[in-house]
């Protein structure tokens, strides 16, 4: 009886969400003041703990009835602690804070709460669109956006399943477990989902290959090592909606016809471990996973994986390793782990990105997702957009915007009124695309002909003074000291890379080296066995191939450009400049190589300076008087009078 | 029983051992639960001695080799006790552009230990780490379970001073304490 099954599963649905809607509405049945505190990682980072017992205490102290609720993070890591006051009574619509301290805090309790001011000249905007303030859709660090995956982030609390279900959650899991499974796998094919952890692999296309399989235990694995660095989304995600990710799991585990999951999560994620902890003992407990899911008859138990820092184990056959209990060694495919992974079952694993846009897929339809972004590349991306820019954080937008419009419409572009030099894409499997690139649309393909990659979606920003060798020897210090170590070529390979690029960046490069590193670079992708050795050179090839200029002034002229190098380069106080009696630099300096001239100005010990720059940094900018050359030999030299004892 | 280097076991060794053998038990005696299990007492005791080691393979039935292989290949466990306010420095993409291997140097030199090892009263311990995914605030420097953002060389010196200002306080009050 088919249809009958149909009610039961809907109606024990909707009795969870009008029961979750219920438990929303007693909350604040008398719709006091609600103050919203970001509290992932990065907030907690930037002192939201502190700003939130700032507001419990000046709200205790002044007897006022309000709600404070904890949230994840919104993305907009610049403003972090964020802070969203709505104050119904107030008559202003809710309003968006950054930088919310303790002090402001204190302020924003007494003076908006009690007695209704907004402080316009600490506000961001109002989060919706009205009449009296303006609204944070204005920017475009809002409006360019379309949120997908991350619509529920910072919005929800991720501590609270009701929250979630009120929200509009599961809503896509009822659905799916009353349609049949292979209809789900046609939807996702007509999404066009292709894979967010990086190589962009249709899901549908893994996934029945899975279901085809006659072995009837199947796995499904959220792959959530992430280990890119410069990338945090799979963490911002797991702390703040985990709920999402379970419900992605659990459409991808019934549409394959897996009963068991494993979430693989970085053990240097300790937070998100314990958000996901705890969401599926709250996921159990309301029969959303578990056995019998919503009377449908469908069992899924999911478990937690915590990988111990190998990023290697991002890799599919790796993860499998490591999951058994060995070093994460990749294995040539096939046999794919669609085919057999986890003990020698077909195991399907997922990037946390990919699992979490299942529920908007299914709830809203292919063509819906469809509509978004490129024909090949359907959908939206995220990243995790750093470096030199105004406002870091993350971004979701539709695949196909340019990079331009990212890095300066929606991310504010470059502080200080410094250069765009470069954006490293994809960690250290992606490449650097300099100046010219910028109109690239951000898509699978187009980053890839254009030598760089999506990865799993890190974008580090670099402004002129960035050295492009000294990032190249950054990415591959990475990858050597991950390699594995199975395949020669990532080995040996990748240690001779390194070796070069030091000698290089410590003005020890010779003729021929450039040429070296190149068929080195090319032997590497083409003797290695899993993505880590294929893709370990691009940061190099694709710093030779757009800053050739700069390896040459390294090895030619024993100069580094950017003045980033440290062999390459030296600091020193411009005498005319600086300011008698100012000791800023002095002060700040951590291994005393500030000294005081016979004229009473400072100048530098060569011999001392570690060149941190912390000098450059703290002289105040009407003096601007320290300067950084390269090479070094064009520092005026200076002698320490002697010291009178 | 005797530790790596032959000598007898110290009290704190003993005691991890014991606590290490009680919580073996529960777990079965199957290969893929090597890595919780080194999980599970990294997490408790802080590090794995050599002699933990030996039991972790005897009771999972493998050769030492196999879990020593396992452990040495993943970077999250470590072989020598952490100080007790663990520094991690960051040095993922976005704290090296900003300067992240100077706040570990600076580290390195205020407190006179290299990278990977603890200072001699135990207070502190150095390590790099891959990213901690704070990369919005780089560069990133984590003193326990603190992060701390926005990271400078001159901040180094007063993050350490903090920790021992904290210390100090706390053994004065304790000293009070106990002569009232």
């Amino acid at each position: 009886m088919p249809t009958a099954e149909k009610a039961t599963v809907q109606d024990r649905f909707e009795a969870l969400r009008t029961a979750a809607e219920a438990h929303q509405r007693a909350c604040n049945p008398d719709h006091r003041p609600t103050i919203q505190i970001g509290l992932a990682t990065c907030g907690i980072a930037s002192g939201a703990l502190e700003t939130k017992a700032a507001f419990e205490e000046a709200l205790a102290e002044r007897g006022i009835a309000a709600c404070i609720h904890t949230v994840g993070c919104v993305g907009h890591c610049y403003a972090e602690p964020v802070v969203v006051i709505d104050h119904p009574e107030s008559g202003f619509p809710p309003i968006f804070y950054p930088q919310v301290t303790p002090g402001k805090a204190k302020m924003l309790t007494h003076l908006f709460l009690e007695e209704g001011d907004p402080r316009f000249e600490h506000l961001l905007g109002a989060t919706i669109p009205n009449d009296l303030i303006p609204s944070v859709t204005d920017f475009a660090r809002f409006n360019r956006e379309a949120r997908v995956v991350m619509a529920h982030c910072g919005r929800i609390d991720p501590g609270e399943i009701r929250e979630y279900l009120a929200a509009g959650g599961y809503a896509a899991l009822a659905q799916a477990l009353q349609t049949p499974p292979e209809d789900i796998i046609t939807t996702v094919a007509t999404a066009g989902l292709r894979g967010r952890g990086g190589a962009g692999f249709p899901a549908a296309r893994k996934w029945r290959l899975a279901r085809s399989s006659p072995d009837p235990v199947r796995w499904v694995v959220c792959n959530a090592d992430e280990g890119d660095p410069g990338a945090y989304m799979d963490r911002t995600l797991l702390e703040s909606t985990p709920h999402q990710i379970l419900e992605g799991i659990a459409i991808c585990a019934y549409a394959v016809g897996s009963q068991r999951a494993l979430v693989y999560v970085r053990a240097e994620y300790p937070l998100a471990v314990t958000t996901i902890t705890s969401a599926i003992a709250q996921a159990r407990a309301m029969g959303l996973l578990g056995a019998d899911i919503l009377g449908s008859g469908f069992n899924l138990e999911v478990e937690i994986f915590q990988g111990s820092g190998a990023f290697v184990c991002g890799e599919e056959t790796a993860l499998i390793r490591s999951v058994a209990g060995y070093r994460g060694m990749p294995h040539p495919r096939p046999p794919f782990p669609a085919e057999k992974g986890i003990d020698g079952h077909p195991t399907i694993i997922n990037n946390v990105k990919t699992l979490a846009a299942l529920p908007p897929i299914i709830g809203n339809g292919a063509d819906w997702y469809r509509g978004m972004g490129t024909a090949d590349s359907p959908g939206t991306a995220i990243f995790s957009v750093v470096g030199d820019v105004l406002h870091p954080g993350l971004v979701e937008i539709p695949m196909g915007t340019s990079l331009r419009t990212l890095i300066f419409d929606i991310c504010g572009g470059i502080p200080n009124k410094k250069q765009f030099k470069a954006v490293q894409i994809g960690g250290p499997s992606g490449g650097c695309l300099p100046a010219e690139f910028l109109d690239t649309p951000i898509d699978f393909d187009s980053l890839q002909s254009a030598g760089a990659m999506m990865g799993s979606g890190g974008m580090v920003v670099m402004d002129e003074d960035t050295c492009m060798v000294d990032v190249a020897r950054y990415f591959v210090d990475f990858t050597q000291k991950e390699s594995c170590g199975k395949c020669t070529f990532c080995r040996i390979g990748t240690w001779h890379l390194l070796e070069i690029l030091t000698r290089i960046t410590r003005g020890e490069g010779r003729e021929g080296d450039l040429e070296t590193l190149e068929t080195l670079a090319e032997d590497i992708k083409a003797g290695s066995l899993c993505g880590l050795g294929k893709t370990a050179p691009n940061p190099v090839l694709t710093t030779l191939r757009y800053f050739r200029d700069e390896y040459e002034a390294h090895i030619r002229e024993k100069r580094c450009p950017a003045c980033v190098c440290r062999p390459l380069t030296a600091f020193y106080i411009d005498l005319e400049k600086c300011a008698r009696g100012c000791n800023v630099c002095e002060g700040c300096c951590p291994v005393e190589a500030v000294f005081i001239t016979r004229q009473r100005k400072r100048a530098i010990d060569q011999e001392k300076c570690v060149k941190c720059g912390e000098c450059l940094v703290a002289c105040p900018p009407e003096y601007d008087a320290v300067r950084k050359v390269s090479p070094p030999g064009l520092a005026p030299v200076i002698a320490r009078p002697p010291q009178d004892d | 029983m005797e530790n790596a280097a032959g000598e007898a076991l110290t009290a704190e060794e003993g005691a991890i051992l014991a606590d290490v053998a009680r919580r073996l038990a529960a777990f079965d005696r199957e290969r893929a639960n090597l890595i919780p299990i080194l999980q599970t007492i990294q997490n408790t005791h802080g590090y794995l001695a050599p002699a933990v080691l030996q039991l972790v393979a005897r009771h999972l039935r493998l050769p030492p080799s196999q879990v020593y292989g396992v452990a040495t290949f993943y970077n999250q466990f470590r072989f020598h006790p952490p100080g007790r306010n663990p520094i991690r420095v960051c040095m993922g993409t976005a704290c090296h552009v900003r300067g992240g291997d100077i706040i570990l140097e600076n580290f390195e030199r205020k407190l006179e230990i290299p990278e990977g090892q603890t200072t001699p009263d135990r207070e502190f311990s150095i390590e790099r780490v891959a990213c901690v995914g704070c990369c919005a605030l780089a560069p990133v420097a984590c003193v326990g379970e603190t992060v701390h953002g926005h990271m400078a060389p001159s901040k180094v010196e007063g993050l350490i001073l903090q920790v021992r200002i904290a210390r100090e306080r706390a053994e004065r009050e304790k000293k009070d304490h106990a002569d009232s």
